[in-house]
């Protein structure tokens, strides 16, 4: 019996110590969460791509994750115990982490970093986002199509570039459909409160709309929508459980291709500093099932991805006419030129609402 | 005039998860303890409330979870600020972080599930009157509920001894603890109600107002509620009329954005606080002579043995 204990415990140790080898020689990949991984949305999609990764390339590399970590100073704090435990390459994925990431990039020169949604890079920090506005785009013809009513709820975080040249594309293409379509906005000046955004839902349909759309991060929107029995667009991620009969499709964050092939890169020896801005062509954000909708729509929706995945159609084809009446300046030819669309502060024609702070 | 009623009915439905939550914490800091863990207490009860009615399928059970779970969270903030003294702003702080804690542990399983709502009372006849029917006799039993409990706050604490005593105790522990009153059994008692109310008014979220869990759905709804006992001067009247206003001005606010009145949302976000501090600080100074913080709050009570 005790032979045998010995033997197990040395088992044991040789396993143990055979475990630490390989985790030595593994590539250590770190995440720093806004939200929990559970909040079905934002933070979810991100972890989902983690698993992705581990999935992919779990032989190699060994992740790590701190969820709920707050934009500001704590963030530089936990994006620097992740480097001091050793990870070689840094996901931080908020637009708030920004210059907590830039900070500990400049200390840190031989980790390399990955920002979601920011603007500021380094040798050893890279950043990298999504063209959503293209989604919003054919989430605006559906809408269009679906609405009895003609008016259009919309749900906004904060009045920030992203958020609006999503509802310029929206309204660009639902008036497509029909010139005359009306589009009530609601800014919930928050990215996460449930019952806010609840509350903003049963306002928007209280007063007329009959499709509801959003950009704030919880399912409570889609929820109250099926209440009503209206019709819903997800958001960040699938959200049809919540509106079975609602949902008409959602924009997936589907950022695993990107890790994968980003910590391949590592893995080879061949990262460097780039400036990521996928659309529907590079699979940075995919289309939930088009569903709710009759099959023309669907088609119609599809016809739409499939132009824009070629680059046949751009949402903000030139000429796109400002709330003032007079074109927007166009500076990438045939359509507005990326910069223009990251730093949109302006509603397109059509839009009767005053953009917060203009 | 339809639109008025559904402002009206989601006025009812943002303020009811604050009245409650308010109205425990007025009893507890009436008896001269600082608990700043409602936020806690509020989504540990929100996780518990949902699983309850999630597992059972009744919305009861679940509002009787997360009476419980709040009475427990509450319970470890007695034993550590009451039983052994502890400073009572760190503790109710600590209360808070490991409550966001606990509730995403318990609600992991539960994230992304569903649950029918709370039903709404309906009587044939009255709740179809046009306007106030549904408002006075359509809404779900929390809305009740909390209007009973705070009327019956009120009672205990102007129109019962028992309700006298536990002032006492709040505005100053010696003298009650001099003629012989259990200030700290009085105390616990007052803070397991404070979390009791905290719980309740975390499982209203997904019980009836979002019905389904999500980590962090309380969204700092413990702290308006915390601010709300401030600003109503520890007064159950001014408490409604506290998280009402709070209420509707939010309602309101959404409602005029929708209708494009071209007042920067950054401002409309920022008015149920303005309206409600307003409003109350007015009505504070208007009546004179006015309760204002029980003398002995939050100050730490060890009896002389």
């Amino acid at each position: 019996m005790r032979k045998s204990l010995l033997a197990l415990a040395a088992g044991l140790l040789i396993a143990g110590s055979v475990s630490a080898a390989s985790a030595a020689d593994k590539l250590k990949v770190g995440f720093i969460y806004l939200g929990p991984i559970g909040d079905l949305g934002w933070t979810y999609q991100h972890d989902l791509a983690r698993q992705a990764l581990v999935k992919e390339l779990g032989d190699k590399i060994e992740t790590t994750y701190l969820e709920n970590v707050p934009e500001g100073p704590d963030a530089e704090r936990a994006i620097e115990q992740l480097v001091r435990a050793g990870n070689k390459l840094i996901f931080t994925t908020s637009f708030g982490y920004m210059d907590p990431t830039l900070k500990v990039a400049k200390k840190y020169p031989n980790v390399h970093f990955e920002h979601s949604t920011g603007y500021k890079r380094d040798k050893n920090m890279s950043t990298y986002s999504a063209k959503w506005y293209q989604g919003r785009y054919i989430q605006g013809l559906i809408a269009a199509k679906m609405s009895k009513s003609g008016v259009l709820g919309y749900i906004g975080s904060f009045p920030i570039p992203e958020v609006v040249s999503g509802i310029n594309a929206t309204v660009l293409a639902a008036q497509t459909i029909n010139p005359n379509i009306k589009v009530k906005i609601i800014w919930a000046n928050t990215w996460f409160d449930p019952g806010k955004e609840a509350d903003a839902a049963k306002a928007l349909i209280d007063q007329g709309a009959d499709v509801i759309m959003q950009h704030t991060d919880s399912p409570a929107a889609m929820q109250i929508a099926s209440e009503r029995g209206k019709f819903a667009f997800g958001q960040d991620s699938e959200m049809i459980k919540f509106g079975p009969k609602t949902q008409l499709t959602s924009i997936l964050d589907t950022w695993g291709p990107y890790y994968i092939a980003r910590v391949k890169a590592e893995l080879d020896g061949t990262w460097k500093s780039e400036d990521t801005w996928g659309g529907l062509d590079s699979h940075m954000f995919a289309m939930a099932p088009y569903t709710n909708m009759p099959d023309d729509v669907k088609k119609m929706a599809e016809d739409a991805q499939a132009a824009i995945t070629a680059g046949k159609l751009h949402p903000f084809k030139c000429p796109v006419v400002g709330q003032d009446g007079k074109p927007v300046e166009c500076k990438g030819g045939a359509n507005l030129d990326d910069g223009q669309i990251l730093g949109m502060n302006f509603y397109v024609k059509g839009i009767d609402d005053k953009l917060p702070g203009k | 005039m339809e639109l008025v009623e559904a402002i009206i009915l989601a006025v009812l439905a943002a303020s009811t998860p604050l009245l409650i939550a308010a109205t425990g914490e007025l009893v507890t800091e009436r008896s001269g303890v600082l608990n700043l863990g409602v936020e806690g207490m509020m989504i540990v009860g929100a996780a518990c409330g949902f699983a309850g009615a999630w597992l059972t399928g009744s919305i009861f059970i679940g509002a009787l979870f997360g009476i419980v779970a709040g009475t427990l969270m509450s319970l470890i903030f007695a034993l550590m600020a009451l039983g052994l003294a502890v400073n009572q702003v760190a503790t109710g702080l600590a209360l808070t972080i490991l409550g966001v804690g606990l509730s995403g542990l318990i609600g992991a399983r539960f994230v992304g599930e569903r649950i029918t709502p709370a039903a709404h009372l309906y009587i044939p006849g009255l709740t179809d009157v046009p306007l106030i029917g549904r408002v006075l006799f359509g809404e779900d039993a929390f809305v009740y509920f909390s209007l009973a409990l705070i009327v019956a706050v009120w009672w205990f604490l102007y129109r019962t001894r028992p309700g006298l005593i536990l002032r006492a105790c709040g505005d100053s522990h010696v003298s009650a603890h001099a003629l012989g009153y259990p200030v700290l059994r009085i105390r616990t008692f007052a803070v397991m109600f404070g979390g009791a109310c905290a719980g309740l008014a975390g499982a209203y979220l997904p019980l009836a107002y979002t019905p389904f869990f999500i980590p962090g759905m309380t969204a700092g709804r413990g702290w308006i509620a915390l601010a709300l006992v401030v600003f109503s001067s520890w007064r159950p009247g001014r408490l409604v009329i506290g998280a009402y206003l709070f209420g509707a001005v939010t309602i309101l606010q959404l409602h005029a954005q929708g209708w494009g009145v071209g007042i920067p949302s950054q401002f409309m976000s920022a008015l149920p606080y303005l309206a409600t501090v307003i409003v109350l600080v007015l009505l504070s100074r208007a009546r004179t002579g006015g309760s204002t913080a029980p003398a002995a709050l939050g100050t730490v009570f060890v009896p002389d043995r």
